[in-house]
């Protein structure tokens, strides 16, 4: 990002403030105005300061081990991140287990790098005061496979398990609402006051739409927003509790909004409200 | 262990991994994991992904249950709602506004003594002047209008906010009532928002 990016980025953060304020009170969607804003920094989402921040992390020797993570497997051997999003999750051998990408820096973090695994998931999401490095790291991951289509393979059996049981998740109502993600996100055209729900059960366009705009920086919030993060707030609206950091439940979930949205370009990391 | 060996080897885990799972064991594999992989968060308890019959039903069905079922399910749903002693439906249409408006209550963000809202307005069209609504349900603007308000009516919508259930087992509708997320004298508030004539919903 060149300095005139930069000024551009700030006077969004400036405007977030009162984006938040004129939502309730306009007949626009959030989907509208956020068209607007996209218009307006098309040379440049804040996203990208997470972006170069995870780079850094990335090439940096760290932890314990003073290693960087450049021998890192993220599925299409050591150190490739190019394309390496648009194929997870995937089943790796080491671990024996279907990972995510947050799960798979996860692992990388530990095994390579020597921080253990509490360190880690102790507060894995960025907030106004501090930034998280696995967050800022995985918007760098994504960020490499921008233009890239959407390829997760269902062939490995553990993966088309994983698929089934996201599946089954998304159908899982339970809580004081007896919500479930399907309560928001399996019927077309609606919306909770006037923020559009995407469809993802039924509308392969929906899925894709959603799924590929993630991570995303969020105006509302001034923070880049990694996917594991956009389901635990979705868990939160749905009055469950907190689903664990990188769990079996959350990257399942994951592998089936995944595979839902095969065959669309990556785009992230996004914009969003 | 010499190729050929290594070659059966293979085959056979692979043959095994390739079982086809039975939907009935990704059913059980999949309440195990959630049971695992939830933790208290605030004043949202680890416990709250425990089903009732409903749910579970629900979930398993994916909200398309046997008519059987459907109507017994429904049916335990409906005995379960408590009618106001007192036999009066209709409370204060200010009051059921501010609670309809209300989008808080009982995720990990809100603390024990906030009081939880209605979330009407999340789902529903309701007053006129109020371009913020949401879809998920259908449009409530004149409600009392095209529906009278009667005390067959008052009782219906009672019901209805109470546990949305009785009448439709997997309707998206939160059971207000039946979980104990309002309180009789707030149901009977939002009531009148949909009932009384003055009501902003009727004018
Ligand atoms: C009570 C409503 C509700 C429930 C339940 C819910 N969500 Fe959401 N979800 C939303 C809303 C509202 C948005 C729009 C983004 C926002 O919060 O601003 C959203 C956005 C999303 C997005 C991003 C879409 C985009 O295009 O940016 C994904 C992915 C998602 N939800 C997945 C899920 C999953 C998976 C579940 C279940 C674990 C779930 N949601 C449960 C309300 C819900
Ligand atoms: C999460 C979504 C949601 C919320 C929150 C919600 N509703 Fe509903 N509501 C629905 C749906 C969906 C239906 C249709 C029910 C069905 O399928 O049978 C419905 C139906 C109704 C009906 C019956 C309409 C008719 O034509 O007979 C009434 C009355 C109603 N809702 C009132 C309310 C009130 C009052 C509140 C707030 C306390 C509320 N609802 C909150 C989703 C919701």
């Amino acid at each position: 990002m060149n300095t005139n990016q930069i000024h551009k980025a700030m006077m969004v953060l400036a405007l977030s403030t009162s984006f938040a304020a004129v939502a309730a009170d306009s007949a626009v969607t959030d989907s509208d105005r956020i068209e607007q804003y996209r218009e307006m920094i098309s040379d440049g989402n804040p996203a990208e300061f997470d972006e170069m921040r995870g780079e850094e992390l990335w090439k940096k020797a760290a932890g314990p081990n003073k290693v960087s993570l450049e021998q890192c497997d993220l599925g299409k051997g050591a150190g490739v991140v190019k394309g390496a999003y648009s194929e997870l999750p995937k089943y790796f051998k080491d671990t024996k287990k279907v990972q995510d990408l947050e799960s798979r820096l996860l692992t990388c973090m530990t095994t390579l790098q020597g921080f253990t695994e509490d360190e880690i998931t102790a507060k894995p999401f960025a907030s106004s005061k501090k930034p998280s490095d696995i967050s800022s790291l995985a918007t760098y991951v994504v960020g490499q496979s921008k233009g890239i289509k959407m390829a997760v393979s269902t062939k490995h059996p553990k993966v088309k398990e994983s698929y089934e049981i996201g599946k089954r998740i998304f159908n899982y109502r339970a809580g004081p609402y007896d919500f479930a993600c399907s309560t928001c996100h399996a019927t077309s055209g609606v919306r909770i006051r006037m923020q559009d729900l995407p469809n993802m059960r039924s509308s392969k366009k929906d899925a894709q739409i959603a799924y590929t705009g993630w991570p995303a920086y969020r105006v509302s919030q001034g923070l880049t927003r990694s996917f594991q993060w956009r389901l635990n707030d979705c868990f939160r609206q749905q009055r469950f509790p907190e689903p664990k950091f990188a769990s079996e439940a959350t990257i399942a979930l994951t592998t089936f909004l995944a595979v839902n949205a095969n065959g669309a370009e990556y785009v992230g990391p996004g914009l969003k409200r | 262990m010499n190729a050929k060996l290594m070659s059966i080897t293979v085959a056979a885990t692979f043959a095994l991994a390739m079982a086809p799972v039975q939907a009935t064991d990704l059913d059980t594999k999949t309440a195990e994991i959630v049971k695992r992989d939830f933790r208290d968060k605030g004043i949202a308890k680890a416990t709250r992904v425990n089903q009732d019959e409903l749910q579970a039903a629900c979930s398993k069905y994916v909200d398309k249950l046997p008519p059987k079922l459907k109507a017994k399910l429904e049916a335990k749903e409906a005995e379960a709602i408590k009618y106001p002693a007192d036999g009066k439906f209709m409370g204060d249409w200010k009051a059921g506004e501010k609670l309809a408006q209300s989008g808080r209550g009982m995720t990990w963000s809100d603390k024990p003594e906030d009081v939880p809202g209605g979330n009407c307005y999340n789902c529903h069209q309701l007053s006129a002047k109020e371009i913020a609504y949401g879809t998920i349900g259908p449009s409530l603007l004149n409600f009392g209008k095209v529906r009278g308000n009667g005390e067959d009516i008052q009782r219906y919508v009672y019901a209805r906010i109470y546990n949305a259930k009785a009448s439709n087992a997997c309707a998206n509708m939160p059971r207000f009532g039946h979980m104990s997320i309002l309180t009789e004298s707030q149901m009977k508030d939002l009531v009148a928002l949909l009932l009384d004539p003055e009501s902003p919903v009727n004018k």
